[in-house]
């Protein structure tokens, strides 16, 4: 393998990380632009729809039945979680809503562990067949699938935010909450839809990951925090940033582990969202200041 | 709103901080206990800290049922000299911290002699703790470090057969396949890198050329980086020093990246789990293992197998499917505590004088020889290889 090929393998297998991360950044941003929560339990979304997704394919469903009804059974999870403990402590400062979400993850944490052990699971492919070879560097079916993934939400979300009434909706309700309820923008109702969506993403980029990533009931915690860290590079508001940061990261992690040594990897990933943060807290591609009012 | 923002990014971080320290350090431990007391001679306690859940489950798992299984069976027939033994198992969660609490408690206890841990992180974490409380610990896992130097180690012993045995295993058969460039992956972990320094140790020896050497995290998802550097370099072979998840992953990896080289592997990924998550990548996959994988296809002259027999029979019968090496070596380290209190009585002391005499004992891991210099007692005739083939392990040559 000479040394073209194998930085083209490299920024492969970047890709494929940074589509993963994310998606995982897409589904925080999402819930952050709609209720200004950072939602700490994400990366538990991604683990019990895969687990869910591996049980239910388990039992004989096709792959498709599995994938659907795990995706909206754990959509249905972040609307009972919402209504829960979200809604009950609206009236609480957003630090008090974020450590909540916190106490969310530990807990669905916690119920994974009863459900599923401590095993590993891993579901097969999406399709057949080996890696395909492009200029002598390998990148599996899996990854295409990814990668579609990413770019739908993306396009999604984009279309969403930007082009519908609703979108706008949810955007005013998050600078003013006061304004946009005699606007007649129900807020309550935005933030059961956000942690809807949220939990419907998370599921199935977990579903989408597993044949790549394998699953345990704790791997939602370090996708969590990648998520998170790819959010906060594009911004934390910006759905472009969120997956522009994660396939940095993927990127810079892949780069850093195959041409200096693998040690640094994490390393380079929180030296890079330190610098963002310090020197460009609002992201990279940064849109806060047409938020100010 | 930029202010606010900015808070909110670094409440997130500060919690996220103090999350992984929690998750880190662990909170509380659980643990169960097996035997009753229905006699009235006094009861026997032993302890065992396994690797149960965490990343290192698929070792602590079997290695409990293997454990459960026996003190029943020990204690139905009468236990050691009339009384009945009470066994305490503890999970470290495969933490080092956890570990060390676990087996203060168990010393608090009382116990004999503490079993563990399964793997090579947490053992070492309590040497401390055995060497100064003076108790004797049987550990499961397999780095040399937890045995050497045994002046160091007077107190403790292990079952699992050393990285040095392994890695001997394995240097042979290069030198067999005229190998003489080989690239090294291992996890960054005390499993790891006690397989990086015997290897590299024996490489030079055996004139071995170890042209990459690098390792990935227990946690990674995706080995492809460090196995691009394999193949761009001239690498003969790949050894790879890991168990299961990361093992299998860096073995599918191997696979997807079109590698044709020899892809070794350690004993670590001795387990059914290897080869089912790595979905088929497994085949072809060479190792040296204990004997028990492959007690079928072993003549019947080997001194082993009719203790592996019985001990797969036993197991099978109880919990469904066949047993691990893992499971083996709690079964070793079981027997070989009872032994030892059978001839020296409740006294910690004189359990430990009685394990280093150990001569000759024929166990599922192999037969032990303890000295004074070798507290593991196994040696290359311990292992054989094997190969990958239809998903099942097949004896090699």
């Amino acid at each position: 393998m000479d040394t073209p090929s194998q930085l083209l393998q490299l920024l492969f297998t970047g890709l494929t990380l940074g589509s993963i991360y994310a998606l995982i950044g897409l589904a925080l941003v999402t819930t952050f632009n709609i209720t200004g929560i950072l939602n700490l339990a994400q990366g538990e979304f991604v683990t019990i729809g895969a687990l869910l997704a591996i049980s239910l394919y388990a039992t004989g469903l096709p792959l498709a039945a599995a994938f659907i009804i795990a995706v909206l059974l754990v959509a249905a999870l972040g609307g009972v979680l919402e209504r829960c403990a979200i809604q009950t402590a609206r009236q609480a400062s957003a630090l008090t809503l974020i450590i909540i979400t916190l106490g969310l993850s530990i807990f669905l944490r916690g119920l994974a562990l009863l459900v599923w052990g401590t095993e590993t699971y891993s579901l097969p492919a999406f399709s057949e067949g080996g890696p395909l070879f492009i200029g002598g560097a390998a990148i599996t079916p899996q990854s295409f699938w990814i990668f579609g993934l990413t770019a739908l939400t993306l396009a999604g979300l984009y279309a969403f935010f930007e082009l519908t009434y609703w979108g706008k909706a949810v955007k005013a309700a998050v600078l003013n909450r006061t304004a946009a309820r005699l606007m007649g923008i129900n807020p309550n109702r935005l933030s059961l839809l956000a942690f809807l969506a949220s939990g419907a993403l998370g599921a199935a980029a977990g579903i989408f990951i597993a044949p790549v990533t394998m699953t345990t009931y704790d791997m939602g915690f370090m996708l969590g925090v990648k998520g998170f860290v790819a959010a906060v590079i594009g911004g934390l508001n910006n759905i472009g940033g969120a997956v522009l940061g994660g396939i940095l990261l993927g990127i810079l992690e892949s780069f850093s582990a195959g041409l200096i040594s693998s040690g640094l990897k994490d390393a380079f990933a929180i030296i890079i969202l330190i610098g963002v943060l310090l020197v460009r807290p609002q992201g990279i591609i940064g849109s806060l200041k047409e938020r100010k009012i | 709103m930029k202010r606010s923002l900015r808070k909110s990014v670094m409440a997130s971080l500060l919690i996220l901080l103090l999350a992984t320290s929690v998750l880190a350090s662990g909170c509380g431990s659980s643990g169960d206990s097996d035997g009753e007391g229905v006699t009235g001679e006094e009861q026997y306690k032993i302890g065992a800290v396994l690797d149960i859940s965490g990343k290192a489950s698929s070792l602590g798992t079997p290695e409990r049922d293997t454990l459960q299984m026996m003190v029943k069976q020990l204690n139905t027939q009468g236990g050691i000299n009339g009384h009945q033994v009470d066994l305490t198992i503890l999970d470290n969660k495969s933490d080092e911290t956890e570990a060390v609490l676990a087996a203060k408690t168990l010393i608090e206890k009382d116990v004999l002699a503490v079993l563990g841990c399964s793997s090579s992180g947490p053992s070492m974490a309590m040497l401390n703790t055995v060497q100064n409380e003076k108790v004797p610990m049987i550990s499961l896992a397999a780095a040399s470090s937890i045995v050497e130097p045994v002046s160091e180690r007077q107190w403790v012993f292990k079952t699992a057969q050393s990285d040095k045995v392994t890695v001997g295993k394995i240097t042979n058969y290069l030198r067999e396949q005229n190998i003489n460039k080989v690239a090294f992956l291992y996890m960054n972990n005390a499993y790891g890198d006690g397989g990086r320094k015997a290897f590299s140790e024996a490489a030079k020896e055996n004139n071995i050329e170890v042209l990459v050497e690098d390792k990935f995290e227990a946690s990674d998802k995706d080995m492809t980086p460090q196995l691009t550097r394999v193949k761009a370099s001239q690498a003969e072979a790949l050894i790879i020093w890991a168990i299961p998840p990361s093992a299998s992953i860096a073995t599918k990896n191997f696979k997807d990246l079109g590698l044709t080289i020899p892809l070794i592997h350690s004993h670590g990924v001795g387990n059914q789990k290897f080869i089912d998550l790595a979905q088929g990548a497994a085949e072809g996959v060479i190792l040296p293992i204990g004997k028990l994988t492959v007690a079928q296809q072993i003549p019947d002259t080997d001194p082993q197998k009719e203790v592996l027999q019985t001990y797969i029979n036993n197991y099978t019968q109880k919990y469904g499917s066949p047993p691990d090496s893992f499971g083996g070596y709690a079964w070793d380290a079981f027997n070989l505590v009872v032994n030892a209190i059978e001839k020296a009585g409740p006294d910690r002391a004189a359990i430990r004088d009685e394990l280093e005499k150990t001569q000759g004992f024929t166990g599922i891991s192999g037969v032990f020889n303890i000295s004074a210099q070798d507290h593991n007692g196994l040696d290359e005739e311990s292992m054989v290889l094997v190969q990958i083939k239809d998903g099942k392990w097949q004896l090699l040559e």
